[in-house]
């Protein structure tokens, strides 16, 4: 197993002491006009389109609005052309589409490439790209290729009155303040933008769009890491960031053996489940359930907060949920002062209830 | 004059605080509950260095001085009261005697492993009959050959069975009393004749050991005389004085704890629409208790200080014991008042604190016994 | 094996404060400690450096206080140190604090594995450990929770939404690594007392060569426009009820009123 690391490929010229690459002289100042229109990456995962991409599109669609310019999105794939027209049905003008075997499993090294080849081709003035795994892996590697700025994680997205620039808010430290970056002089501005903060917008089978396919530049050796292996640590749909419901628990439930009860509430509502930072350092379950400042970031339609005190790291990662439900026994948890709803009590005791509850509901 | 700690009094407390605040603290109330001695904290401790802190590199120790002892009891303490006491029993009581008057050939033997953290010490004085009062003492030990043959009880031992070094007192001239006749002796656990009693069951510290030791013609090697025979009572005395600035940072620590939770849980609590720190009658007992905290820690670091630079210590440390004790009996109590209700419950951690600290008033000598020494001194 | 190990020294976020009168953060009296997924880093670096030999250097870009920061690392057992510290690279965003970093380490003799934490929870912007391996030209995986080497190659997991991949890699590589990694270990308090008397090199602006043409601020494509405090939630009810089965009947309620169930 001897993988020679190729580093004149892309990338690290900086290393060999000429310049450094795209250092951003050549896309600021006087071409920074030729930079036009909105582009969005349109994640996909096996050939199946994730819910940001849309997301995204409709915050690029107002966002191209009111700069009176184009919206384009990206898509990269082993075989995703067939993914276009979802996606001009939802805002897109443009789809760039970078097709070929070796996209068949995300690679930061393929996957970066094609996005600067097509942003070469493109020339957007703004980047918007899902803060997913993938997403935040491939964005600054980007971004540093074309020596242009980034802003992670954002929350919302606007335009500058004064400078007509894309105005990117994020949370930052914690989630204590909010923080509204521009990127002034260096093209094309990037972003990463929280999966579930903007409404996924409705297909409109009428749109029209133009389908633009961009050739694959990767070559081999360009590809340094290889995909051996995929491992499902919880059942499929428990990711968390996709999760219309979440039901999460914390070190107030006293135990391991509760989560069966959060499991049951969760299969019920067709939910995930979520835990605080406290019981995964416990080891009560895995990390990859674990929403927070330290782990996801979420925002489902309902969130459940069982015998979870709500500390600002937690809150942090789910704050923007759209309905949250706390249950505690403390009625001074801080969790109470961001529920939309607080049943004060034990969670053992009102889970099972709530659980055998709704499902009576539902299936009436 | 100089009130800052040097940047490696300050590592210490930094270190110490990150261990405690992760491996202490999170299992403190259910070792409380469960009255379990934390031996396995007590290995991890000795390996990180926590165990030796004032004493020679050569011996083990992290070769710092008493102030980053006394810094570290403190920060242990505000974790788990119970583990601070053993901390502070270990390092002032059992090591302090040895390296301050054991030979060479003892300290090598005794103090290093001590230090090193690999063996645990406690101290044996009290007895029955003998607590404040030191002249009940009616432990013996005879001279026969290169051995002393120990008969007597002591009670209150704290570390007593989990230790593996005990510096036990014993009278070697009953006619000279506890004065001139006291010896002390460095005794192993599972010397032949030598067996423990009851654990104590106890209002606090529940998670620290106290049991009674007994002594049924336990043979000591002759080598294992501390000092000279009849300098038991002043190797008892002197070592009291510094094993007090542990108990003084024991209590500091106890009462930042108190004091660290009724702050938070002020500014948390809403009642009458606002949060009780805005009321008058909580903000004023926090300002107290902050400011007694604060001079608490002055007069024990003080204390630390004159130890660590050879000044005399003895009227210090009681000072600062006594004080630290009483004030913290007080922030503890208020602490419990500030949490209302849910304060005296033992779902909150509060009330663990105020029953803990109360020992500290009592230990290492009375708070009234503290009084005794300190107008000793000043009335000479 | 010569693993470099980037580090941040970041205020403890636990503590710090927004004044929403002034709109800035209450820095003051808040501690200044190692971001926490750095120490997983070390922590990483340490334990591969048992199984393989080898040296670890940690590296930071700060003010002259971060120093510290690599006392601790060094306690935790790394070997060398570097602090790159110069007036001229404040204010730098993750881009120009990237290649600045980058430039650091390429002035190192060897490097085959770069380990950062996943983000810094100050800026949380998990930019700079890409931005090193792309400055360098080397491969990237993020969000690492395993890593095996054997001999030239890297066989590291990767966390993903529902699990992780195993991905292999030749070197260097640069990773960058969760809590799930490790836990990391705390420093003796004899290590601490020699990491204080350690030298630690210090890197300037112009030691980093003609690859940071601009420094900090000017070399920062992100100008954060203003701060302020995030808006609260509006604060929701708590639920009256005698017993629990009340309570859960009238979340129910509430719940189908407002047509969410």
């Amino acid at each position: 197993m001897a993988l020679a690391v190729n580093t004149e490929k892309r990338g690290g010229e900086c290393a060999a002491g000429a310049p450094e690459r795209g250092a951003g002289e050549k896309t600021v100042g006087k071409d920074k006009a030729e930079y036009r229109g909105v582009l969005v990456y349109a994640e996909q995962d096996r050939g199946k389109l994730k819910n940001v991409g849309y997301e995204l599109l409709s915050a690029g669609r107002k966002l191209a609005d009111a700069l009176g310019q184009e919206l384009a999105a990206l898509v990269i794939g082993e075989d995703v052309a067939g993914l276009a027209p979802a996606l001009i049905a939802r805002g897109a003008d443009k789809v760039y589409v970078v097709e070929g075997p070796e996209y068949g499993a995300y690679s930061t090294d393929g996957y970066a490439i094609a996005m600067e080849d097509v942003v070469g081709a493109c020339r957007p003035s703004a980047v918007l790209i899902g803060a997913t795994n993938d997403g935040r892996d491939l964005a600054p590697r980007v971004s540093c290729r074309l020596g242009t700025g980034l802003v992670a994680d954002c929350i919302e997205l606007g335009v500058d009155e004064e400078t007509g620039l894309v105005a990117w808010t994020r949370p930052a430290f914690g989630g204590r303040i909010l923080a509204t970056a521009l990127c002034p002089e260096h093209r094309p501005q990037m972003g990463t933008v929280r999966p579930r903060i903007f409404q996924r917008p409705e297909a409109d089978a009428a749109r029209t769009g133009q389908v633009i396919r961009v050739a694959s530049k990767v070559q081999s050796g360009d590809i340094r890491t290889r995909l051996l292996e995929t491992v499902q640590v919880c059942a499929a749909g428990c990711n968390l960031e996709e999760a219309d419901v979440i039901v999460s628990g914390g070190r107030g439930l006293g135990g391991a053996e509760a989560f069966a009860l959060l499991q049951n509430l969760a299969d019920t509502l067709g939910g995930t489940v979520g835990a605080s930072r406290a019981v995964v350092d416990a080891g009560w379950i895995p990390a990859v359930h674990q929403v927070g400042q330290t782990g996801k970031t979420v925002g489902p339609k309902i969130y459940f907060a069982c015998g979870i005190s709500g500390a600002v790291q937690h809150l942090a990662g789910m704050s923007s949920s759209d309905i949250i439900i706390a249950i505690n026994k403390d009625p001074d948890a801080p969790i109470f002062k961001v529920a939309d709803y607080g049943i004060v009590g034990d969670a053992l005791e009102i889970l099972p209830l709530l659980t055998a509850k709704i499902g009576k509901m539902l299936n009436r | 004059m100089n009130f800052t700690l040097t940047p490696e009094q300050e590592d210490i407390r930094k270190l110490v605080r990150d261990f405690a605040a992760a491996k202490i603290a999170p299992s403190a109330a259910e070792r409380d509950e469960k009255e379990l001695f934390p031996r396995e904290l007590f290995a991890e401790m000795g390996s990180m260095g926590f165990l030796g802190l004032p004493y020679p590199e050569e011996y083990g120790g992290a070769g710092m001085d008493f102030v980053a002892y006394a810094i570290a009891v403190e920060e242990i303490s505000k974790a788990c009261a119970s583990t601070g006491i053993g901390v502070s029993v270990h390092t002032s009581l059992c090591s302090w005697p040895i390296y301050k008057y054991g030979s060479e050939e003892q300290k090598k033997k005794f103090l290093t492993p001590l230090a090193e953290g690999s063996k645990l010490g406690a101290f044996g004085l009290t007895e029955p009959n003998a607590g404040t009062d030191v002249g009940g003492a009616a432990a013996s030990a005879v001279k026969d050959g290169d051995t002393y043959v120990l008969n007597g009880t002591k009670v209150f031992n704290t570390n007593g069975g989990e230790a593996e070094i005990e510096v036990i007192f014993a009278l070697t001239d009953k006619a000279a009393g506890p004065f001139k006749g006291m010896s002390a002796f460095i005794v192993e656990k599972g010397t032949p004749g030598f067996s423990f009693g009851k654990k104590e069951v106890k209002m606090g510290i529940r998670s620290s050991v106290q049991r009674e030791l007994i002594f049924e013609n336990c043979r000591v090697p002759a080598a294992n005389l501390l000092g000279k025979e009849g300098q038991g009572f002043k190797i008892a005395m002197s070592t009291l004085d510094g094993g007090r600035i542990g108990v003084a940072a024991q209590a500091v620590g106890i009462a930042q704890a108190a004091l660290d939770y009724a702050v938070r849980y002020a500014k948390e609590r809403v009642q009458f629409g606002k949060p009780i720190a805005s009321q008058q009658a909580v903000s004023f007992m926090l300002a107290d208790m902050a400011t007694q905290v604060e001079a608490a820690r002055l007069l024990t670091l003080r204390a630390a200080f004159h130890k660590s630079h050879d000044l005399p210590y003895s009227k210090e440390a009681a000072m600062a014991k006594m004080f630290a004790s009483d004030i913290a009996m007080r922030v503890t109590t208020d602490a419990v008042q500030i949490f209302g209700g849910y304060g005296y419950s033992r779902e909150y951690p509060v009330e663990r604190l105020m029953r803990d600290v109360k020992i500290t008033q009592i230990y290492e000598g009375t708070n009234q016994a503290q009084r005794m020494v300190i107008a000793g001194n000043i009335l000479r | 094996m010569e693993i470099v190990v980037c580090v941040k020294q970041v205020p403890d976020t636990t503590e710090i404060r927004f004044d929403s009168g002034t709109n800035t953060l209450i820095r003051e009296g808040v501690p200044g400690i190692v971001n926490p997924f750095d120490k997983n880093a070390v922590e990483a670096a340490l334990q591969l450096r048992e199984k393989t030999g080898g040296k670890v250097t940690v590296v930071t870009m700060g003010p002259p206080q971060a120093k510290n920061a690599l006392k601790e690392c060094i306690a935790m057992g790394a070997d060398e140190a570097v602090l790159v510290s110069d007036r001229a690279l404040a204010g730098a965003d993750a881009l120009a604090t990237s290649r600045a970093l980058a430039a650091a380490i390429r002035a190192l003799e060897r490097y085959d594995l770069i380990i950062c934490g996943r983000q810094a929870i100050d800026g949380d912007t998990a930019q700079v450990g890409p931005g090193i391996a792309e400055c360098l030209g080397i491969p990237q995986v993020t969000c690492v929770q395993k890593i095996e080497l054997d001999g030239t190659a890297a066989r590291v997991e990767r966390e993903t939404e529902e699990g992780y991949d195993v991905v292999e890699s030749g070197m260097p590589l640069l990773v960058t690594v969760g809590k799930g990694i490790n836990v990391p270990r705390y420093p003796t308090v004899r290590d601490t007392m020699k990491a204080n008397r350690k030298e630690i090199a210090v890197m300037a602006a112009a030691e980093l060569q003609a690859c940071v043409r601009k420094p900090g601020l000017g070399g920062s494509p992100v100008r954060v426009r203003k701060i302020s405090a995030p808006p609260p939630r509006a604060q929701g009810e708590v639920i009256q009820a005698e017993s629990a089965a009340e309570a859960v009947d009238a979340l129910l309620r509430k719940l189908s009123d407002r047509k969410v169930i």
